[in-house]
């Protein structure tokens, strides 16, 4: 079953940073500031590892973008289902739609009995 | 008391520029690529001022700036550091009320924290510095009858620092006031969010520094923040922000080898035992004051008690007592003397604490106040604001895991002590947490027996310099406002001497 999915406003952001950067990936952060929030880097800027769980791909026209987060966390979360989203905004670590005035946003909802 | 003009207008203390270059070298710089970003004020959500967008061409001349700085600066005699700092503290208290007025205005917080809190406390951090690094002694060993290892302390040369919105004076200050002590040049990456007030304060002291021992590039995290942070030419990184980039630091660092120090954020719990209701007097009113401090900085503290833990025996009359302070809080314009909770300081953060909201509500989690967000009328409606919120739950729903980052507490019961310990550091982060008992045994035990960097028992949200703060577990790595930060900025140079006349007689 899924666990990630993209609003149409994310995957509208999403082809920009694709033209701009090509493959991309996003790493859910935790923590502080403008933690709590998916990061979106080029493919392979985050090195992940067995401490990283790989949540799953999302489709954007013919790029697959891989959504990850760390192993820890996935445990507080595994019941939930997440979908990136986008909002007018600016903070984002070191995340690549800053620029363009937006920040991508979890929404998430539980999963049901199905979906476990 | 009264309420503060806005920043420019008629009666204000302080008025912003319109446009704020980098500030490199001792001078103001424009962007290498000539372009700004709008900066709006939490308050209004209205723009005030523009700012460099800088990028990797900008990091590279404020590195050069740098460079060209750290050497003479590095040979400063300890006094002479010393009374620099004094002198910044000295300006900064000189100009506090400007100061804090500007930094309401670019973050949001109410004018009383600003004032009692942010900008005093970054006046005395700079004297603990200037204090600190005139007491730092370096070491002598004595090996044997003919062989001493002496132990000097030398600075690492330029360093980067990595800003966060939160505090953003004051985290600024967190960081170059031990980086200076020590004899660093430092090129300092402010929050986008945030991007202003550091300026006002630099126009304050420049003539104070020599050029280029402070340099400011402002833009984004992935255009100025990641240049910074993955240059050959910083001998180390300090940051406050989040997991992932924090990771992303690190490995950075690593292609550098090169130190980092990392603060991070966390989940903090807030533990009452039940003795804490044994009467109604000055103490049992002080621990519901350290309850509400979740609303504190409109929650926007790493260290904010996410998390209450109240003891079952008392769990329904504290809680109440509770719910009735924190509906007391008196949100408004952060200008004005009497609010006690202002604006969250970006519209993407509000966006994210409402997610949070409604992932709790889907949880299962009862919203007992608050739980919206909060209109106030008028010029402010623009603003982002939330009203204090207060969620029953259990500690296995996310919103008692993940770090809001907003005025939101999430409130569970505990049985016993084995209990309360369990709950407390079932938890990824380690950095803050609150002990309330009028049993110092209870509260000493406690407080050792949570892993976290910084426990204040019966009392919370106090940062005096001179206490070290940092986290354990996934809160990050180091511990500042403390002497002991003076370690995380200079190298250990040992110079190992023999006094024998006589070879070894290897060879």
């Amino acid at each position: 079953m899924p666990r990630v999915a993209l609003t149409r406003e994310a995957a509208d952001v999403l082809r920009r940073l694709l033209a701009d950067h090509g493959d991309l990936m996003f790493h859910q952060s935790g923590g502080c500031c403008d933690g709590s929030a998916p990061m979106c880097y080029p493919a392979g800027e985050f090195r992940t590892g067995s401490s990283d769980v790989h949540l799953g791909d999302l489709a954007v026209d013919s790029s697959v973008v891989p959504v990850w987060m760390s192993a820890a966390q996935f445990e507080y979360w595994s019941h939930t289902h997440l979908t990136i989203d986008v909002v007018p905004g600016r903070g984002s670590g070191f995340s690549l739609e800053a620029p363009l005035g937006m920040r991508f946003l979890v929404r998430s909802r539980l999963l049901d009995e199905v979906e476990l | 008391m009264g309420k503060y003009a806005a920043p420019g207008q008629p009666g204000s203390v302080v008025t912003y520029r319109d446009r704020y270059d980098h500030f490199i070298g001792g001078e103001h710089v424009p962007p290498a690529k000539g372009e700004y970003f709008a900066n709006p004020t939490p308050v209004t959500g209205e723009e005030f001022t523009e700012i460099a967008r800088g990028t990797a061409e900008d990091v590279d001349r404020a590195l050069d700036a740098a460079h060209g700085a750290a050497r003479a600066w590095g040979r400063t005699s300890p006094a002479d550091r010393a009374n620099v700092l004094n002198k910044v503290a000295d300006r900064i208290e000189a100009n506090l009320e400007a100061l804090a007025v500007a930094e309401t205005w670019e973050n949001g917080k109410p004018i009383r924290e600003t004032l009692a809190a942010d900008l005093p406390l970054a006046v005395d951090h700079f004297r603990y510095f200037a204090g600190v690094i005139r007491a730092q002694e370096g070491g002598i060993s004595q090996i044997d009858e003919d062989l001493v290892a002496y132990h000097f302390q030398e600075p690492l040369g330029v360093v980067g620092q990595i800003i966060p919105w939160n505090f953003p004076l004051l985290m600024a200050v967190w960081k170059l006031a031990p980086a200076l002590a020590a004899g660093n040049a430092v090129v300092l990456k402010p929050a986008e969010q945030t991007p202003a007030s550091i300026h006002v304060l630099m126009d304050l002291i420049a003539d104070l520094l020599p050029p280029g021992v402070v340099n400011v590039v402002n833009g984004f995290g992935v255009e100025a923040g990641k240049p910074l942070a993955s240059s050959r030419r910083v001998a180390k990184v300090a940051f406050t922000g989040e997991t992932t980039t924090g990771r992303l630091i690190m490995q950075y660092a690593s292609e550098n080898i090169i130190p980092v120090t990392l603060e991070l954020g966390g989940k903090s719990p807030n533990l009452f035992f039940s003795d804490v209701a044994a009467q109604r007097d000055a103490f049992y009113d002080k621990a519901l004051e350290g309850f509400t401090m979740f609303a504190l900085n409109q929650g926007e503290v790493c260290t904010c008690p996410s998390r209450a833990l109240i003891q079952s025996e008392i769990y329904d009359q504290f809680l109440g007592d509770a719910l009735e302070r924190t509906r007391a809080i008196k949100q408004g314009n952060p200008l004005d003397t009497e609010t006690m909770i202002g604006a969250q300081a970006s519209n993407d953060q509000l966006e994210k604490i409402l997610s949070y909201i409604d992932i709790g509500k889907q949880e299962g989690a009862r919203v007992l106040t608050g739980g919206e967000r909060a209109d106030l009328g008028g010029e402010l409606s623009g603003g982002y604001y939330v009203t204090p919120t207060v969620f029953e739950g259990h500690n296995k729903m996310r919103i008692f895991q993940e770090e809001i980052f907003g005025p939101v507490v999430a409130v569970t019961s505990f049985s016993d002590y084995d209990d309360a310990l369990k709950t407390a550091n079932d938890t990824l982060y380690g950095l803050g947490a609150g002990v309330w008992s009028r049993d110092g045994s209870v509260a000493y035990r406690a407080g050792r027996d949570i892993q976290a960097g910084r426990v204040w028992v019966n009392n919370y949200h106090a940062y005096p310099a001179h206490a070290a703060f940092g986290g354990y577990k996934q809160s990050g790595i180091g511990r500042e406002n403390h002497r002991v930060m003076l370690d995380h900025y200079q190298q250990t140079k040992n110079l190992l001497v023999s006094y024998s006349p006589n070879a070894l007689g290897f060879f």
